[in-house]
């Protein structure tokens, strides 16, 4: 079962991106972490769930948002399809091939078309490293150039991701933290991958920075057809890149759909309070709107929560919440691309914030 | 021809442009190092000590030459006097005096630190490579090949390395190789144990796993991604074991077990001179200012290097009681601040 068909309608209508076949696929993914005890014996006591049977649905050229809060999976999730991390279970299917679980060797020639650009620009460069030679690293692993081919090659890309193709010899210290992040942009790009998964690429830079390496992703995706999932906790940040969203709470994921449909109306009450707590540009919406404030902490993923992993905060649980595991599906009235795992999902023109909450504890 | 050398003039300024970005481009750690260490007044000293004494080692067949005196001839008439003892230093054009004898003291002395300098520098890269291999294999790899690798450190570390080198020189016979084996099996250890320590932090980094995601294999990462990062200490290390492993040689040949005479040795020469120390001063004095000096000359430039590599690090001898005394005031404001921001470590954005 898969979160988001293949045939996603084009949210961001206007890319000249054709319609493509899908590229990502991962079916059932769960990622648990054995928790060990220390001393000479090493007893396992038990797992985190980082990730818990998550199915999504990349389609080519498109951007996959994922969003969540810190804890909620989202890196191990990438990691897992990156190939970086064995999965526990479940399948990563990658251009019709499936990649779970691929032996270093076997997995090599992937990675020229799976990349991953990371979140901090300060510890994903080696700092005694010039930046020729990191730019230049994915060309000498995989023995594609050498020498002035190399450097020409890692020229091009320096200029090509907006940075002074002269400052080849210079170490990464000597950059700043948006100028790093294009040098970790140019790394990604050199094999000419088709998937490039971004693990919050942004959000280690100040706001004017977004904008720049957001503009630069998407005019990257628009000239070599990239295929991003893109990991973010920045609500604004993921509307503004994504064809499609997912949002994922303590391994799972909550909803997902289209990016007009997941934002335009949330069915799930934990997007809805996401929603809400983003803030607005415009003062007179921020005085309108209504936030839904959630109460307590992210429960733990060694012991998350019976039935929905949302109920223990969720201003509109019930018994069933804490009873009965909900499906991810379309609501009633949603496109079959909107899903929701909700029993009680959220009709437009709800008030959540003011939800009597029955108690289900 | 106005145009001409208009454009002549604007490709010879860009040429300028170009040079000036050259010159503005980014110090390497090595070019930064340099710049601190030709500040250090102490550790340039020690370099030029160090310098002149490998340029006598390497020189000393010249020596032989102006001096006519090879290392393993006796003179017997003009480098004993009656009573059979050795001569003092400018007697009979031995320049440094004779030894018990009749061979001239300097030139013996020059051999001996071709003897000491090449034991020290040989092993020390011995122990280097090996140290910096098995603690990079054990520290990346991390399991069941730590485990063993660790503790096997431990194990050449915990050991009374003289009474084993002994107990080797005397069993396989003392000889060059023998003493190179036994000094290099001791080196490794201390070296190994520091990289496996700062391979275990720096595999966590992010870059690391950005290399992996790149498809790097194991040996690629540990040598090209980690090695980098660990060179400084390395270097530090290195230099401060040359010196400990010259004394090392000089302790097995004095003890008879190390270079065996009529070969020179700093350790053989301060041996057979015990005999003489009543009578002949300088038969004790000037092989033992050698090794004092070279050893010294080893230790303050390492000392230097450190301090150039690492600017945060002070000079050990005059650091250490600083040190202490700063401790607590250190302690202070990362005890203060911790309460104002408990939550900050845990809170850095991660997926």
């Amino acid at each position: 079962m898969s979160a988001i068909p293949a045939n996603t309608g084009p949210a961001g209508a206007g890319t000249e991106i054709p319609e493509g076949d899908e590229l990502v696929r991962i079916e059932h993914v769960t990622k648990h972490f054995p928790v060990r005890s220390g001393g000479l014996i090493r007893r396992t006591l038990g797992q985190v769930h980082a990730v818990d049977d998550v199915s999504l649905v990349i389609p080519q050229g498109k951007t996959l948002g994922l969003v969540g809060e810190t804890g909620s999976g989202k890196s191990t999730l990438a990691r897992c399809v990156a190939g970086l991390i064995p999965v526990t279970s479940g399948r990563v299917i990658f251009n019709g091939r499936d990649i779970t679980n691929l032996s270093r060797g076997a997995m090599r020639p992937l990675r020229r078309d799976v990349q991953m650009i990371f979140q901090d620009p300060y510890s994903s460069l080696n700092p005694r490293r010039r930046v020729g030679a990191i730019i230049g690293d994915p060309f000498a692993i995989h023995k594609i150039a050498s020498g002035g081919e190399r450097k020409r090659q890692v020229q091009e890309l320096m200029e090509r991701v907006g940075l002074n193709p002269e400052h080849y010899n210079r170490f990464p210290a000597e950059f700043s933290g948006g100028q790093r992040q294009r040098i970790g942009v140019a790394r990604a790009l050199a094999l000419r991958p088709k998937l490039i998964i971004c693990d919050e690429p942004v959000s280690a830079l100040d706001v004017s920075i977004q904008a720049q390496v957001l503009n630069l992703l998407s005019d990257l995706q628009k000239d070599y057809g990239l295929t991003y999932l893109f990991i973010a906790h920045d609500l604004e940040v993921v509307r503004h890149v994504s064809d499609s969203v997912a949002v994922m709470y303590l391994g799972r994921i909550d909803e997902a759909g289209p990016k007009t449909d997941v934002y335009g109306s949330p069915r799930h009450p934990y997007t809805a309070a996401l929603l809400s707590a983003a803030p607005a540009a415009d003062p007179d919406t921020a005085a309108s709107r209504q936030r839904i404030i959630l109460t307590g902490d992210v429960p733990s993923p060694i012991l998350p929560p019976s039935g929905c992993r949302f109920h223990p905060r969720c201003p509109k649980a019930r018994p069933l919440c804490a009873q009965q595991e909900p499906q991810l599906e379309a609501k009633a009235g949603d496109a079959a691309t909107h899903v929701t795992a909700c029993h009680f999902p959220v009709v437009a023109g709800e008030d959540l914030a003011g939800a009597g909450r029955s108690d289900v504890a | 021809m106005t145009s001409t050398s208009e454009i002549e003039f604007e490709a010879k300024s860009a040429d300028a442009a170009q040079d000036s970005a050259a010159r503005v481009e980014g110090r390497s750690q090595w070019q930064l190092t340099w710049r601190r260490l030709r500040s250090d007044k102490v550790a340039i000293t020690a370099m030029i000590v160090v310098v002149i004494m490998v340029v006598l080692a390497i020189a000393a067949p010249a020596f032989v030459a102006i001096t006519h005196h090879p290392p393993d001839v006796a003179y017997p008439n003009t480098g004993e006097n009656v009573a059979g003892n050795p001569v003092g230093p400018g007697t009979a054009g031995f320049w440094l005096g004779t030894d018990g004898t009749g061979r001239d003291l300097f030139i013996r002395i020059l051999y001996g630190a071709r003897i000491s300098l090449f034991v020290g520098v040989v092993t020390t890269a011995i122990g280097t490579v090996a140290g910096v291999s098995i603690g990079l294999m054990a520290g990346y790899f991390g399991g069941i090949v730590d485990t063993v690798l660790a503790r096997f450190t431990d194990a050449v570390l915990a050991f009374p390395y003289v009474v084993l080198a002994l107990a080797l020189a005397v069993v396989l016979g003392p000889s060059l190789t023998v003493i190179i084996g036994v000094i290099s099996f001791f080196a490794w250890a201390g070296i190994a144990r520091i990289v496996r320590g700062q391979t275990l932090s720096i595999k966590e980094k992010e870059y690391i796993e950005a290399a992996r995601s790149l498809g790097a294999g194991p040996f690629r990462i540990m040598f090209s991604d980690i090695l980098p990062n660990l060179l400084a200490p390395v270097l530090v290390l290195a230099t401060l074991y040359i010196p400990q492993a010259v004394i090392f040689e000089a302790t097995l040949s004095y003890l008879g077990l190390g270079i065996q005479p009529p070969t020179a040795s700093w350790g053989n020469i301060l041996a057979d001179a015990q005999n003489f120390y009543q009578t002949s001063w300088w038969y004790v004095v000037f092989p033992a200012l050698a090794l004092l000096i070279t050893t010294l000359a080893f230790n303050l430039l390492g000392d230097g290097i450190r301090d150039a590599m690492d600017p945060r690090t002070e000079r050990v001898l005059a650091g250490r009681r600083r040190r202490r005394r700063r401790a607590p005031r250190l302690a202070a404001p990362s005890g203060g601040a911790s309460p104002d921001f408990p939550d900050a470590a845990r809170q850095a954005p991660q997926g």
